[in-house]
């Protein structure tokens, strides 16, 4: 039986490319009619940009047959989280303040996808302005996990992850600001990635926490990521907060074996009530990675359960500053104003944001309020330095660490809703690398009683994307996690 | 108790934000919750260390004082929910 087309991985639609097989235009004519098939059930898209997407394979298909050179991404269909600016395409990060805006000008992410011969075939769902842990808080309706509709795809960039399980696309971007990429590649059983902070441009990304924010791509297999990773990555005039050195060839960091690697094994993410099923799965993941030759040691990083607390201080306090933009007079929905300009603000960002951005919003508020900045904000900086002191020092002795990416597998739609503190110790094993801006990357690594997937995270030391993709990379010749899909929806055509 | 009413009106007007008598009760019941599990931190002492406000060595970078980006003034004016010529609208501030 021929593989259908939207079944081939990045890797896979590229080679058929290459070789005349076929062409760009097949390619998203089949992630277009998948779209059409499924997102009713799943609902991984806000916008689906068919129109565009088609003129795009098209040119790209005719520069094909020039002969023209074509890019890493040429003619492959690619999804792009809705917090990332998309000239001429809505960008609405999931919020009813957003609904009609068009950007005027691209993300440098998207640029890049555009440079490298990328389709962008949609906009995907996520919790406004990426501010959740379940998709649950996206204003256009929540994201279902396709391997169980009942259950969350985990947040914030839900819609990247099922779009990469869903076959709806053959690779994704998302942002990571506490886990938002990692925690749904795990939820979802797809590969997802979260950069070294500052490895990647953030210009043109809608703003949540701007120390903390940092765009990566999912995929089904890690060789997709490390493609998509050398496109994004670079340096950005536009982003002083990028980084300029080089960008390796992650590709080639793919050829090297998992022997001789140093893995750390930190105790503190190993928690009581943690699902056994995780904790069992992770801990076999460990053994294959033995059995490949990596040798794994017991470490210790002491301040992990105080990043939960660190990380919603410090989170929520730039969020309040960084939506204070959001006033209803250059851009989105304005309300009119009852008793001055202030009431037009008041009444455009009371009806434009949602339940959990107003709650951050008052959160990081408190926070940086006089009496209140001390006690919270400035002792959460503090407690950031003691988190990232942990890493420096494990990373004296390992190569990356491995760990569960969260306590439990998927959790039900509604079960977290109405208690926002659990929602936010969900990020309990996700918040510590983001604090210290550490590239991680998530690998399917097995499946609950129920038949949710399970990830492993690995974290390595700053700009070691090489050596997290390489573990990876081992860790997902020698399993086939990667290769299990979700069951088709009810209704669906396969 | 935390956070009361009276806090959470404050605050409120401080970020701009109109909430309703159900999300003001809400917002009490919630924050106090959360600010009540971020006191955990306070078994740290911190006193010798440095906050981490950025996680990289930042510089300032330079760049000769030239327009670099493009004109698109209709495609910025294209989104204003009130525009009059080349400007935003907005209500009268001043009588």
């Amino acid at each position: 039986m021929t593989t259908p087309l939207h079944d081939l991985t990045l890797a896979e639609a590229s080679a058929r490319l290459r070789d005349g097989s076929v062409s760009s235009e097949d390619l998203t004519e089949a992630a277009l009619a998948r779209i059409a098939a499924t997102d009713e059930t799943w609902h991984s898209f806000i916008t689906v940009s068919a129109d565009e997407a088609r003129a795009t394979a098209r040119a790209i298909d005719a520069q094909r047959q020039s002969g023209a050179a074509a890019g890493v991404l040429a003619g492959i269909p690619i999804a792009v989280k809705d917090v990332i600016a998309t000239a001429g395409i809505r960008t609405t990060a999931a919020s009813k303040l957003l609904e009609d805006f068009v950007p005027p000008y691209d993300a440098t992410v998207t640029t890049r996808l555009k440079n490298a011969g990328a389709v962008i075939i949609g906009k995907a769902n996520c919790d406004e302005f990426a501010m959740g842990s379940s998709n649950e808080n996206s204003a256009y309706g929540p994201t279902r996990n396709p391997w169980d509709p009942t259950r969350v795809p985990g947040g914030s960039s839900g819609g990247s992850a099922t779009a990469i399980a869903g076959r709806q696309a053959y690779g994704s971007l998302g942002t990571d600001t506490g886990g938002s990429i990692r925690l749904p590649a795990a939820y979802c059983g797809v590969v997802g990635m979260k950069p070294t902070y500052g490895r990647v441009s953030r210009y043109g990304v809608i703003a949540y926490a701007s120390s903390l924010d940092q765009v990566g791509p999912f995929g089904r297999t890690v060789e997709d990521c490390a493609r998509m990773l050398g496109v994004i990555a670079g340096h950005d005039p536009r982003d002083s907060t990028s980084v300029d050195r080089p960008v390796p060839d992650y590709h080639a960091a793919l050829g090297g074996d998992a022997a001789g690697l140093r893995i750390g094994v930190p105790k503190e993410y190993f928690i009581d009530g943690m699902q056994p099923a995780v904790e069992g799965a992770v801990r076999a993941a460990l053994d294959t990675l033995g059995g490949l030759g990596a040798t794994t040691s017991d470490v210790s990083l002491p301040h992990t359960s105080y990043a939960v607390a660190c990380y919603y201080i410090l989170a929520t306090a730039e969020a309040s500053s960084n939506l204070g933009r959001y006033d209803g007079i250059r851009y989105g929905a304005r309300q009119a104003a009852d008793d001055g300009l202030a009431s037009l603000y008041r009444n455009t960002r009371a009806l434009g944001f949602g339940p959990e951005v107003k709650r951050r919003i008052m959160l990081g508020t408190y926070a940086l309020s006089a009496g209140y900045y001390d006690a919270y904000y400035l002792k959460a900086q503090k407690v950031r330095t003691l988190i990232r002191q942990d890493f420096d020092r494990v990373f004296a002795d390992v190569d990356v660490l491995a760990t569960p990416v969260a306590p439990t597998t998927a959790f039900r739609l509604a079960e977290k809703t109405s208690d926002p503190l659990a929602m936010y110790l969900v990020d309990v094993f996700t918040n510590p690398a983001s604090l210290a801006g550490l590239p991680a990357i998530v690998v399917p690594c097995g499946r609950d009683e129920a038949g949710m997937p399970i990830g492993l995270q690995l974290i390595g030391p700053p700009f070691g994307e090489e050596l997290v993709l390489r573990a990876a990379h081992a860790f997902e010749q020698a399993t086939s996690w990667h290769r299990e899909r979700p069951p088709e929806p009810a209704g669906a055509a396969a | 108790m935390k956070i009361g009413p009276d806090d959470i009106r404050t605050v409120a007007r401080l970020a701009r934000l109109n909430l309703t008598p159900e999300e003001e009760a809400s917002m009490v019941t919630t924050l106090d919750a959360i600010l009540t599990y971020m006191e955990t931190l306070n078994a740290l002492d911190t006193t010798d260390i440095e906050p981490t406000a950025h996680i990289i060595d930042l510089e300032t970078p330079w760049r000769a004082d030239e327009v670099t980006n493009e004109a698109n003034t209709e495609a910025l004016l294209a989104n204003a929910p009130a525009r009059d010529g080349n400007h935003f609208r907005v209500p009268k501030i001043i009588d």
